[in-house]
């Protein structure tokens, strides 16, 4: 069975690696600083234990004060699953820092995120719209979002 | 004299019979061979992730019915899994072993669909195809018997099923169990051995494994390229732990590869369905949940092995009656990632089988 990483132990880890990675965390899962997200899925996708070699899923959720971008992380190897999450505040233009360079299989799935959600992720090679067209106008998804 | 030549870029589909449903490829040639690739898709988008925030959690399951309209029971399953972890909901046994019986005709079904089109693709015009359609009627027939739908099923509830298997179901189950090795053989003898079917497709499209799994690839077209993940067997969901069945992989990832897995899968398949047949206990089939079922406020991420590779159903509730939130895991959209890696470098006419070959579904990608 895939055993799913508690949040205290995994946000110790992290914050081992990455000094202040962690903010905090609950039974399932954990809160990473944005401009801290590329040190800490590096260290989660190449350490040794935690292998966490494939993205599974990449969400974002629209709690009106804030985006939070949930990212479902799966080592195939160790047979054991991570969520690690960020938080944006700015309801004008909210970011993430994109993952691109660490898991290829963000590609697809941060621009559906910007396309659905409106959420920017900074440094994706290719950052536009893939369900809806270009020239569409708001992120269906958000809650603010009128037909 | 040196012959003048310039890369030239043509748009395939989403008009195009190999493209299933509306999906349109801006390719860059240089003659032959496929020098750039970008899928461009979209044009089946409906927004049920959104529709889902206004419906209450029973009524998504008629949603999830037309995701991957090929395999609408595991598409159910998904779902319903993830209301239960959500909303503490415990399924009885006759409940899991109906709903694992029905996923594993769904899988069968499924691969005969992408077996049957990628010979289509190749250029078998029809032969395979309806030998494919025929062994699938006889699971849609059952399908009908289980819950009187043949595509849209919307069997599954929170909690269990709509309603137990009638008495002619079973009959029905063992003659699809005795007949259907043979026509598995009858299908390799017509394709597995063919000298055309394997210059084409052998060494086309390989996909390695590390690109794979940093691609976030599932299922068939994951196992194909060599790795054994299978969630059946690694996170085993409902009754998939008394079931003894084995997970087949590829040995190099190519076209072949896909289809052999899918073949070998199909027959894994039938083993499981015989075991079904001989643990299914009596008993309830159903717990008794409220139509408005209100999960307290949480999130939870379930998912299962469908035919396309991992689909999961990220739900969080904020104790309503309609999710606040339902996002869908698409295998079929995830795993057209690395097209462009597995298609730059072929030819034209390979291009077709390998995107067949990943069988993806319209209806799931664009959701």
């Amino acid at each position: 069975m895939t055993r799913e990483l508690a949040g205290e132990e995994l946000a110790a880890r992290i914050n081992e690696a990455v000094p202040g990675g962690a903010l905090r965390w609950s039974g399932g899962g954990v809160w990473v600083e944005s401009d801290k997200l590329p040190a800490v899925a590096a260290f989660l996708k190449n350490t040794p234990g935690l292998d966490f070699a494939c993205l599974r899923s990449v969400s974002a959720v629209d709690y009106v004060e804030y985006f939070e971008i949930v990212y479902h992380l799966l080592s195939m190897r160790r047979n054991q699953s991570a969520v690690v999450k960020v938080r944006s505040y700015s309801r004008s233009e909210p970011s993430a820092p994109s993952m691109v360079d660490i898991w290829k299989g963000a590609e697809l799935q941060e621009r559906e995120v910007w396309d659905l959600m409106g959420v920017h992720f900074e440094g994706h090679p290719n950052m536009k719209r893939v369900l809806l067209w270009e020239g569409f106008e708001g992120h269906p998804l958000r809650k603010d979002f009128v037909r | 004299m040196a012959i003048k030549t310039e890369p030239i870029t043509i748009n395939l589909g989403p008009q195009h019979p190999s493209t299933h449903g509306v999906f349109r490829m801006r390719v860059t040639f240089d003659g032959e061979v496929v020098v750039d690739l970008e899928p461009v898709f979209g044009y089946l988008h409906r927004g049920t992730e959104k529709l889902a925030e206004e419906r209450s959690y029973v009524q998504v399951v008629t949603l999830t019915d037309r995701l991957d309209y090929e395999s609408s029971m595991t598409n159910n399953l998904a779902y319903v899994r993830a209301v239960e972890k959500l909303a503490g909901i415990t399924p009885p046994e006759r409940g899991l072993y109906l709903r694992v019986t029905a996923s594993e005709l769904q899988r069968i079904a499924s691969h005969l669909i992408t077996i049957g089109f990628m010979l289509q693709e190749l250029g078998v015009f029809a032969t395979v195809l309806m030998y494919c359609f025929r062994e699938r009627e006889r699971v849609l027939d059952m399908f009908e018997m289980l819950c009187g739908a043949r595509i849209t099923l919307s069997y599954m509830r929170p909690g269990g099923v709509t309603q137990d298997a009638p008495r002619e179901f079973w009959p029905a189950l063992d003659d699809f169990l005795k007949q259907m090795p043979g026509y598995i053989d009858e299908l390799e003898e017509l394709i597995s051995h063919n000298e055309v079917v394997l210059a084409r497709m052998r060494n086309v499209g390989i996909l390695p494994d590390h690109l794979a799994v940093d691609s976030s690839i599932t299922g068939p077209v994951l196992r194909a390229s060599g790795v054994q993940w299978d969630l059946r067997k690694a996170a085993p969901h409902e009754v998939y732990d008394r079931m003894e069945f084995d997970v087949p992989i590829g040995a190099k990832g190519d076209t072949f590869d896909r289809y052999l897995v899918r073949i070998q899968e199909m027959r894994q398949s039938l083993r499981i369905l015989e075991q079904c047949r001989d643990q299914i206990p009596e008993g309830p089939i159903k717990t008794e949940e409220p139509y408005f079922i209100r999960p307290p406020a949480g999130e939870a991420y379930a998912f299962v092995e469908s035919p396309k590779g991992e689909l999961g159903f990220y739900l969080i509730s904020d104790g309503g009656i309609s999710p606040y939130r339902c996002k869908i895991r698409s295998p079929s959209f995830i795993n057209l990632t690395a097209l462009k890696e597995m298609t730059v470098g072929s030819k034209m006419a390979d291009l077709i089988v390998i995107f067949g070959s990943l069988a993806v579904n319209m209806g799931e990608v664009d959701r």
